[in-house]
Order: C-alpha cells, then structure tokens, then sequence
C-alpha cells in the first residue's frame, strides 16, 4: 500500500518517473532518427554488425523502461516475494516462445523459394490400382471368437 | 446497504487474521487482496496474448525477404505537409506517459483518502486515454485513407537489389535532367493508387540474384499491414476498454463509494495496474514497429 513513503516521496517518485521514461523515449527515437541517416545526412548504422548493436541497445532500453512501469508504477517492489515471483516467473517462457518462433520464421524465409517450386509442382497421377484389390477373399470369417 | 456490508466484511476479516488459519482462507500469503491478486494474474495472461502478438510479427518479418521501415512508414503528421519520421508516435508514446504518471498520482491520493484529488487525477488519465485514441485515428486514417494500406493489401515495400526503373514499354525511365532513375538496395517505395488500381512500376535490377531481370516492383508483404491493423487495433481496444472502466470508476470515487469502504480507494489502484500495463504494452508495441 505504499506506506513506507512519505507523501512527498511518493510526489518525488511520480517526477523521476516522468523523466525516466520521457528521457528514454527521447533517447530512442533519437538514435533511431540517426542509425537511419535523418539526423546527419550520409552517417547511417543500420546493417549488419552496427544494426545489432542498434537493436540491442533498444532492447535494452525498453526493458528498463518496462522494469520502472511495473516495479515502481505498479509497485512490484514493495510485494511479497511470492507474488512477483508468481507473476514474473511464468514469462520466462516467453524467452523459448522468441527463440523457437524465430528460428521458425528464418526457415520459411531460407525455403521461399523452395516453397514455391513445390507448391507449382504438377503431380502425375499415380496409376489406378487394380480392382477388387483390397476386397478380402470370400472365404476370410469375420466372427470374433466367442469367450468361453 | 452493498457498503455498509463490505465494511463489515473487512471489519470480521481483520478479527479472522488473529487467530483463523491459513486454510481458512485468514491469512493472506501474498499480502494482497483476492481483487488485486486476480488483476495481476489476468495481466500475466493478457502479456501473454500480446507477446503471442508481437512474436508472430517477429517469425512473420524474419520469413519475408523484405520488410517496409517504420521511418519511411510513419512519417506523416497533421497539418503539416512532409516527412516527419517518428515524430507524431513519439509523441502518441508521451501521452501514454503522461496519463501513466497522472494515475500513479490518483492511486496515492486514494490512499490519502483524498476524494477530490483521486477524481482530479483520474479525469487528466482519462483525457490522456482520449488523446491517445484520436492521435491513433489521424495514425489509421492516414494509413488506409491516403495511404490504401489495409489488412490484405500493403503498398509500402522496399527493394531487394540495386537497380533502375524502366518505363512501362520496358525502356529505361529517365529523371527530368536526363539521368536515368536509378534506386539502391533497401530504398523504401510507397505505390500509388490512380483509379482504384496500384500502379506498379517495372524495374532492372543490377545486382543480387535478380541481376539483369526485368521485374515488377510489386507490393510489400500482406503481414506488415495485417499485423500492424490487428496489434496497434488490440492495444487500441486495451486503451478504450481501459477509459470506460476509469469513467465508471471516477464516478464512482465522485459519489462518494470508496469512502465508504475505507481500504484506500483499493478499486482505483486495481485499475490503476490495468491502465500501467497498457502503457507497458506500448512500450514494446513501440519498440518493435517503431524502433525495430
């Protein structure tokens, strides 16, 4: 209940917040604007190793922007052990739930072209099989034995 | 009559938490409330489904060759004619902050007791939940209206290779100046739309594996549309729900319910975590459409 807090804490903690998160997202989109060549023109660091780099520190960035809202404006600091862990815990699998769909969706990228020659592929039709051919002789019985 | 019966509620629950037991349902393990508890655990659920969201925007971008970016993409912004990359969601995105933080100061006014700052707060979250709503229509509204982006079709799409335009007889297409028209690898397009047809333009490409080919520079991928509309619309939909509960809640702190109850205007701090995740969310809609 944020008891531990004087009002003028509490007061304090709204101001830190709005600079937090407000600097962040300036921060952001300001080195968006520049990995992408609008701020200076010519200057850009948007492929390969300089992209990673970018991406990584967005990431970054909105993981703790993400940490604020939840620890200080939701006030997950102050709960109980059990209940932050019952709530944060379950996300986790959300770590395998990104790498699986990701390395699924590189391999339809890798197979598009592959893909598509199969999904054109014309496929001869196969012979038609003899008739009659998978009627059980005459003779085969069909009453189960009888218990007993 | 429902007041005087929650009080009394509180009032046997705080004697019960003497000597009751845990089975008894007494004691709380997690120190919160059955109605707060239940708030956190149905945001877990709802991270998941946007995370679901999120993903599939992810494994569907890493399976398609090329990808529009969000600079060339979002760049419009009202009144003013031009390219102004990012500037009108970055601001979307202070909204968002601005009425995160304004409920953050009705959640500590409520445990104040304080009826009429409670009130006060709640209606500029409201107004910033309202803002936030109209800023994404003028975002939709550009998008299908002057841009003909919908959830099947997607007219933003950036080259594969380098490569020139060519006229529609396959000649080569030429700039005012004389110079032919040329664009490199990763430029972003946008196609026209001229009596209900996209006008698609022919190219040659001159590096990469298309080199040499005469091809059309066709329409960027289905998903990024589909998946824009239905993840910004979601949130969206998460922003609206959430001004109609804290108008129902803001009436209510106005007629005076939660004094009766007299446990901290706990009813706004529940939907005070609503309306944080929400804001939460964005923060990663934001990262990966916008920033990505």
């Amino acid at each position: 209940m944020a008891g531990h807090q004087t009002y003028e804490e509490q007061k304090a903690l709204v101001f830190r917040g709005l600079m937090i998160l407000g600097i962040i997202t300036v921060v952001e989109v300001l080195i968006a604007l520049f990995a992408k060549g609008h701020l200076v023109p010519g200057i850009k660091f948007n492929e390969g190793f300089g992209h990673y780099v970018y991406m990584l520190f967005m990431i970054g960035f909105s993981l703790y922007k993400a940490y604020f809202i939840v620890f200080y404006f939701m006030h997950m600091a102050y709960e109980v052990r059990g209940l932050v862990m019952s709530v944060l815990l379950p996300t986790l699998l959300l770590v395998w739930a990104i790498i699986a769909f990701f390395q699924e969706g590189n391999s339809w990228g890798e197979r598009r072209e592959q893909l598509r020659r199969k999904n054109e592929e014309v496929v001869r039709p196969l012979p038609s099989r003899p008739q009659g051919f998978y009627r059980l002789p005459n003779s085969t019985s069909l009453r189960l034995p009888v218990a007993g | 009559m429902a007041e005087t019966s929650v009080a009394h509620a509180h009032q046997t629950q705080a004697a019960q938490a003497d000597n009751g037991s845990a089975w008894d349902g007494a004691r709380e393990p997690f120190k919160a409330s059955y109605g707060k508890l239940m708030m956190w655990y149905f945001l877990v659920s709802d991270a998941f489904t946007f995370a679901g969201f999120l993903i599939a925007y992810g494994a569907l971008r890493f399976s398609t060759p090329t990808w529009p970016e969000a600079d060339f993409v979002f760049s419009s912004f009202p009144f003013i004619e031009g390219h102004l990359p990012l500037v009108f969601v970055t601001i979307m995105t202070f909204v968002l902050i601005f009425s995160s933080v304004t409920m953050v100061r009705a959640v500590q006014e409520g445990h104040r007791e304080n009826k009429n700052g409670v009130v006060f707060w709640l209606f500029l979250t409201i107004l910033g939940g309202l803002t936030f709503l109209s800023c994404q229509a003028y975002e939709w509204t550009t998008l299908i209206v002057k841009e003909h982006m919908t959830v099947s079709e997607n007219p933003f799409s950036r080259h594969i290779a380098d490569g020139i335009y060519l006229n529609p007889d396959s000649s080569e297409a030429r700039n005012p100046d004389g110079t032919l028209k040329t664009f490199a690898k990763g430029d972003n397009y946008l196609l026209h739309k001229h009596d209900g047809k996209f006008e698609i333009p022919l190219v040659k490409y001159t590096s990469g594996e298309y080199a040499g080919r005469i091809m059309e520079a066709g329409m960027g991928p289905k998903a990024f549309g589909a998946l824009f509309f239905f993840i910004t619309g979601f949130h969206g939909f998460h922003v609206f729900s959430g001004v109609v509960i804290l108008t129902i809640i803001m009436i209510n702190a106005a007629s005076g319910l939660y004094v009766a109850r007299r446990n901290g205007y706990e009813m706004v701090e529940k939907v005070g975590l609503y309306w944080h995740f929400v804001d939460l969310v964005w923060v990663f809609v934001f990262l990966v459409f916008y920033l990505l």
